[in-house]
């Protein structure tokens, strides 16, 4: 079963989302051993004896530089992509810790069909101030 | 000029009786308390003696805000403060219709405008009863008492008290029916930004959608569907969908066969080892081509064609004539969550846990699905991950209902994206015939003539008369120029297809039509493209507006190298909006720098909602133009996720500055404005860098 799977289904945690199940879309983002990765195709055992943080692991009351910068933005619409677009930009900010747009183009690939890009885009650069 | 400048909500408004009748439901007097003290005088509002307000939502969450600005709309009359508000997505009931929409709907751009009037007035009258019941235990003059944020004061004894302290004192109160309602001037919250109570929820992974919905006890589906639209089970065999590791039954149901399991992957994989033998159909040799060449030749025999409005003399009048044929394709929704419904129907109940647009007619679909009596159907919405109007279809609740009646007990409903992208009610395909006369530097005659298939016909049956879907004529009917030689005609065209409500439905392409041929009416008179509307837009001063007003901020008429200019104007459910967009051209396709939109929606409820709409909006309508293409082959849809229906993504989506009218007027619809004008402002563009005029969507089919 996917690693995705096995979170929402079997441990109850239900932040990460599916949105696709061919790895396209991101909103099954978790973190495996830090690195942002896509868990609706990845098998559960390829995340045997790694460290898995899912969005639920940021912080207990928004506190994380990245939530805050989405709430100060804006961000979120419908917010069923946010989970995986904050756990992609979490990821980008630990590797780039002040990205230009072009680094933000290519690392943040999430799909987001309220269109809410601009605002990522700023969250990304305001929490990049922050950290 | 406006006979031709029919609102929206003239289209889908019903008649007054359902509309007295709902004024009437909110004045009668209640019983205004339930046992526990808190304070209930209508059924929006109640006021718990320990302070809490809660506000009834009677639309559905999905992005737009309305779980911001439609408790903003009461508190603010209420006079209360917005911090100690907590909402409730409504039950099915009549209480809550839509006064424009005629049902319980989220949708059309309505909620704002629909909600405007009885919010406001549910807030002041919950006011005022509080404050009488405050006068009453003073023994002063209600006339001399003030509010401000959950507080009633009186001044001149120094006396106050918060509106928890007197909810059961307000509830004895009889229930005013008419108060008077706030001047702008004493607006609160209205008109200003504030941030969405449902945002730290999404930002943490808490705020609940349908898909996260867990109950005891509860087992997952999965429903194998016919692939081809309007086939049926003729036979299956599901003994290795049985044998997948998880899967407990099988069964069908009348949409398909159900595979009932412990988790949503093994769902998934017994749905997948079924083996099914179709029956296919009608449809069976279907293709979208094909549709094509029907559609256009209905056109051109003008088989079944209903004219929708003729003024003045079409097909007369003399100048330089244009004419050319507008092609647009089917699109899916797409939405980020997949559809999925939870339903338990066991003991001679049905409740139901849907990401709905549609509380009624899902509640309607529970009863048909599980075979429960409506009023033992309960409909809990959650929040939507995306609706576009592919949620104002209740199908997938109904099959829910049906699994659960059949395996009696709670189950989670899930589609998977390719049965999402192949089980839509898709935007249709349509062609659109368009003629137009410049003479004198203006357009003297424009003849639309629209080959489409009518959604309502199906959804709203009342509202397709004499074989005209007026939906599927926005952006057409309700264009707003001036243009004295007008026509507009509809032929229905059954193509056995799924149709459906698409943001914005159908000014989504039609808008794209229209617009496009404005521009090529501008060009043919060498006009410049703001002007020439502009002159078109004189008795039409808020269209006139917005397109000044992005016009200007979009520094129009500016050169740039290798970047052009487009715009565009809509109308669209009261509102008004214009785009300009800033194009180059690389690798064959369009790229857009920048958007600028102006909206006049009427009063602002919170500016911030107005940008991320327009913003959103915007990007949804450039997401299709630059690559959605829904192809129908053997009456199956081709594509099947997102990597055959591809989508924006941040690399190509433009940045969006959105400016907003200032105004008094009633407010409008802000949530679909800006989906119709991305694709003709990006249009526009192109023929303005390359000289090429595109009349068919999307921008990667055209432009190679």
């Amino acid at each position: 079963m996917p690693l995705l799977w096995v979170v929402r289904d079997e441990l109850g945690l239900t932040g990460t989302k599916f949105g696709c199940g061919v790895a396209a879309c991101g909103a099954c983002t978790m973190h495996i051993d830090g690195e942002a990765t896509r868990t609706c195709v990845l098998p559960v055992s390829a995340a045997a004896g790694k460290k898995v943080r899912t969005i639920e692991s940021l912080s207990k009351d928004n506190s994380h530089p990245v939530q805050r910068a989405w709430i100060a933005e804006q961000v979120p619409q419908c917010g069923y992509c946010q989970s995986g677009q904050i756990m992609a930009a979490t990821a980008l900010l630990r590797k780039e810790p002040h990205p230009t747009d072009a680094q933000i183009d290519e690392a943040m690939t999430n799909i987001c069909r309220c269109g809410t890009y601009d605002r990522i885009r700023s969250a990304i650069h305001r929490a990049a101030k922050e950290v | 000029m406006e006979s031709a400048s029919l609102k929206r909500s003239d289209f889908i408004r019903l008649t007054g009786a359902l509309g007295a009748g709902l004024g009437l439901a909110l004045t009668m007097p209640v019983d205004a308390q339930t046992p526990s003290g808190v304070f209930e005088p209508n059924v929006w509002v109640r006021i718990a003696p320990d302070e809490t307000i809660t506000v009834m939502l009677s639309k559905s969450e999905m992005g737009q805000g309305v779980i911001q600005g439609m408790p903003t709309i009461l508190v603010d009359e209420l006079d209360a403060s917005l911090d100690r508000v907590r909402t409730d997505f409504a039950p099915p009931e009549v209480r809550y219709i839509d006064p424009i929409l005629g049902d319980q709907v989220t949708g059309g751009s309505t909620s704002v405008n629909g909600a405007w009037m009885p919010l406001r007035q549910a807030g002041a009258t919950a006011r005022a009863m509080l404050v009488a019941a405050a006068a009453k235990q003073w023994g002063v003059d209600a006339a001399q008492c003030t509010t401000r944020l959950g507080t009633v004061y009186h001044q001149a004894s120094n006396r106050s008290a918060t509106y928890g302290s007197l909810a059961i004192a307000a509830a004895a109160q009889p229930v005013p029916t008419k108060v008077p309602l706030k001047t702008p001037d004493k607006f609160t919250f209205i008109g200003k930004p504030r941030q969405r109570p449902d945002i730290p929820l999404k930002v943490n992974g808490s705020a609940q959608f349908g898909i996260d919905v867990r109950l005891p006890g509860m087992v997952y589906a999965a429903i194998a569907r016919s692939p081809v639209f309007g086939g049926r089970v003729k036979s299956f065999d599901a003994r290795k969908a049985k044998a997948v590791a998880g899967v407990t039954n099988v069964v069908k149901i009348s949409n398909g066969v159900a595979v009932v399991a412990k988790n949503t992957w093994a769902a998934f994989q017994g749905k997948n080892a079924l083996k099914i033998v179709w029956d296919e159909g009608p449809n069976a040799k279907v293709n979208s081509a094909q549709l094509f060449s029907i559609a256009e030749h209905l056109a051109s025999t003008r088989k079944n064609e209903r004219v929708a409005i003729s003024r003045g003399n079409p097909d007369t009048a003399a100048g330089i004539v244009l004419s050319a044929t507008y092609r647009g394709p089917f699109l899916a929704h797409a939405t980020m969550e997949p559809m999925n419904t939870t339903a338990d129907v066991r003991n001679g109940r049905c409740e139901i846990w849907s990401p709905t647009q549609v509380q009624r007619r899902a509640q309607a679909a529970a009863a048909k699905g599980s075979g429960v009596p409506l009023e033992q159907c309960t409909i809990h919405t959650t929040f939507l991950g995306g609706g576009f109007g592919r949620r104002l279809e209740a199908d997938y609740v109904q099959e829910a209902a049906e699994v659960s009646a059949a395996i009696q007990a709670p189950v989670k409903v899930m589609w998977t994206r390719e049965d999402d992208i192949q089980g839509d009610f898709y935007r249709s395909m349509s062609v659109d015939v368009v003629r137009g006369v410049v003479a004198d530097g203006g357009l003297i005659e424009l003849s639309h003539q629209v080959v489409s298939r009518s959604w309502l016909r199906r959804w709203y049956p009342p509202l397709f008369k004499n074989g005209i879907d007026t939906l599927d004529l926005t952006e057409v009917l309700d264009v707003p120029y001036a243009v004295p030689n007008f026509r507009v005609s509809y032929i229905d065209f059954e193509h056995g297809i799924p149709v459906g409500s698409w943001r914005a439905p159908n000014a989504n392409w039609h808008g794209f039509v229209t617009e496009s041929f404005i521009d090529e009416a501008a060009h043919a008179a060498h006009k410049d493209p703001v002007a020439f509307r502009l002159a078109l837009l004189k008795k039409n001063p808020r269209a006139g507006g917005v397109l000044r007003l992005a016009a200007e901020k979009a520094g129009w008429g500016r050169k740039q190298i290798g970047i052009a200019q487009g715009v565009a104007v809509t109308f669209w459910a009261g509102s008004y909006a214009a785009i300009v967009a800033d194009v180059s051209m690389k690798g064959g396709m369009p790229k857009v720098h920048r958007v600028v939109a102006a909206v006049d929606c009427g009063t602002i409820v919170n500016p911030d909602v107005i940008v991320q709409q327009a913003q959103g909006a915007a990007n949804f309508g450039l997401s299709a133009a630059l690559t959605g293409k829904i192809t129908i082959a053997k009456g199956r849809v081709e594509q099947s996720n997102f990597y055959d229906y591809t989508v924006l993504h941040m690399a190509d989506a433009p940045s969006i500055e959105v400016h907003i009218v200032p105004s008094n007027a009633a407010p409008t619809g802000v949530g679909e404005i800006c989906t119709p004008p991305i694709a003709p402002a990006v249009g526009n563009a192109i023929f303005a860098l390359t000289g090429k005029r595109i009349r068919t969507l999307p921008f990667s089919d055209a432009v190679n």
